[in-house]
């Protein structure tokens, strides 16, 4: 029975740091309409920064910052939001499928260059970075694991409240006309490209917020952490979840979290001993069978995008 | 005459060896409902993206209200007077009615990342202006009822008058329509064309492309003709009826035979 209630608590703290990335995907496409194929470097961008910036000095790589927990986390998210202007700045005027081209090579060149400059964060070693915080207080048993979900939940509530928000306001509403017309959008004085980019660095420091808390819960990070499948589930969730909608974002993560994890633990179970080599071939396969599937038989997502006017403005 | 709304001299553009605009220099008397008529392939449509930024002139200058705007990209013009719709319309489908015409108002604080959380007071205030602004002219526009319908679930017509409804959010001197008529249902046209004259009445300029003559030469003064990218033409409707060179450029075969 305990065994079962710190598996849930471990799932749940996994599954909310993935929602928080797929917040930040959804502030991108669900809300501005930008294809972030590459929502791995910047959740790696957050992990390897946060690591980088709170770990006592390692011989042979970057570090010895050990600047305190909650800053780690905002420097990682920083990191996160330079990657992400620098790539907006450069890619944002491509469109569409263009865009998820460019955003895919990045992540692709971020994940190689963390795999081969061991000068850097340890290569395809990894970085072991600080020890978890708090671990002194708390312990290593059932209870730390407990505040750290704690501590996940209050930051995944925190980034809800704060994306609601922003959708709701005149801010939410240009993002929407962006995604739907940007050339009407300009025809109304409105100016795309920068509001893109604003988007896109809001989404990326939020997945990078995901990508820090994801490397510190685990006090490490390495390459095999940010390959392209990551995003890919990414996608998955907010799909099926439903892209514009927040909650339903969250319920996305939940659902696809748990049919990744119970898909695995069935295989591992129940394939022939033949095929186990290939369980996580076929878990591929799955995901990407899950995103067709959704996008042709229901490409709104089980929580549709609700329409939306402006909340402040509503009469009293 | 009163100095022109807007006026070009010499504004040409060409894509490779095609002169799709050609040297037009033409005034735009403020009050007016100008009319831009021209076979297809005139360059009608060029010369529109050219007076609304769309497309930068290969040559030639455009000047609105006494400022040289050349190049000037559409959200700066928009900024300084000049509303545009667009040929096929271009709702923000997945929005509400109400929502596609609130956006339209510049400046506003709650358009910036922080101002949501910095600024909420005002925010919450400029939002309730700008709410009962849109509703008045939804209202003015004949689509009050369709306020919380999605704006791509309306009829044709319906969008061009939401169309028409984002640009006067903006308070436009100046509003260039692009083939009002096409596709619209006559009652909604009529609807259109009555909320033009009011407009017109209340001091707004109007440059309007049409393929329908008939209702350039019904309710628009003066008219300007374009064929292969030249003006051939500018004066009055009757003027307009009356010349061969005109009823040449439109049935293709010369006048008196």
């Amino acid at each position: 029975m305990i065994g079962l209630i710190s598996y849930l608590v471990f799932f749940a703290t996994v599954a909310s740091i993935l929602a928080i990335a797929v917040l930040g995907l959804n502030l991108q496409w669900g809300n501005t309409g930008l294809f972030n194929g590459g929502v791995v470097a910047f959740f790696g961008a957050g992990a390897y920064g946060t690591l980088i910036l709170g770990s006592p000095a390692l011989e042979g790589q970057l570090g010895g910052f050990e600047l305190a927990y909650p800053l780690a986390l905002t420097g990682g998210m920083v990191a996160a939001a330079l990657l992400a202007w620098a790539v907006g700045a450069l890619t944002l005027r491509l469109r569409h499928d263009y865009l998820a081209i460019a955003t895919f090579g990045v992540a692709v060149a971020f994940e190689s260059l963390m795999r081969n400059a061991e000068w850097l964060a340890g290569g395809a070693k990894g970085i072991r970075g600080f020890e978890r915080p708090l671990r002194a207080a708390l312990g290593d048993g059932f209870l730390y694991n407990l505040a750290f979900l704690g501590f996940v939940l209050c930051l995944l509530v925190a980034v809800y409240l704060f994306l609601e928000r922003l959708v709701g306001s005149p801010f939410g509403r240009l993002l929407r006309a962006i995604r739907e017309d940007e050339d009407a959008a300009r025809s109304l004085g409105k100016r795309p490209a920068r509001v893109r980019l604003v988007a896109f660095v809001t989404g990326s420091a939020i997945m990078g917020l995901a990508g820090g808390l994801y490397a510190s819960f685990y006090a490490f990070v390495s390459p095999q952490d940010i390959l392209p499948v990551l995003t890919f589930q990414i996608w998955a969730m907010l799909i099926v979840g439903g892209a514009g909608n927040n909650r339903g974002a969250i319920m996305g993560t939940v659902l696809i979290w748990g049919a990744w994890t119970g898909s695995g633990w069935a295989l591992s179970r129940f394939a022939p001993i033949e095929a186990q080599l290939y369980t996580g071939s076929i878990q591929f396969v799955m995901i990407g069978a899950v995103i067709v599937g959704m996008l042709l038989w229901r490409p709104q997502g089980l929580f549709p995008e609700r329409l939306v006017v402006s909340q402040s403005g509503r009469s009293n | 005459m009163a100095e022109p709304i807007l006026s070009t001299r010499g504004l040409s553009r060409h894509f490779g060896p095609l002169k799709a605009v050609d040297g037009v220099s033409l005034d735009i008397r403020e009050g007016s409902i100008t009319g831009l008529i021209g076979p297809n392939g005139a360059g009608k449509s060029t010369l529109f993206n050219l007076l609304t930024g769309a497309l930068k002139p290969t040559a030639g200058t455009v000047t609105l209200a006494g400022r040289d705007v050349t190049g000037l990209p559409p959200d700066r013009l928009f900024a300084l007077g000049l509303g545009r719709t667009f040929q096929i319309p271009r709702p923000f489908a997945r929005m509400s009615v109400l929502e596609n015409v609130m956006l339209a108002p510049l400046a506003q604080t709650g358009e910036r990342l922080a101002g949501p959380f910095l600024s909420p007071g005002r925010v919450r205030a400029e939002e309730a202006a700008i709410r009962a602004r849109a509703l008045e002219v939804l209202d003015f526009v004949t689509l009050a009822p369709l306020a919380d319908h999605p704006a791509g679930k309306i009829s044709g017509g319906q969008m061009k008058l939401l169309e028409l409804a984002r640009i006067l959010m903006g308070d436009p001197k100046l509003i260039l329509l692009d083939e009002p008529a096409a596709g619209v249902n006559p009652t909604l046209t009529r609807t259109l064309i009555g909320k033009i004259e009011e407009l017109n009445r209340a001091g707004k300029t109007f440059v309007i492309i049409e393929h329908d003559m008939d209702f350039v030469m019904r309710h628009c003064d003066p008219v300007i003709a374009l064929a292969e990218g030249r003006v051939i033409f500018q004066g009055t409707a009757a003027e307009a009826r009356a010349n061969p060179d005109l009823l040449d450029a439109y049935l293709g075969a010369p006048a008196g035979d």
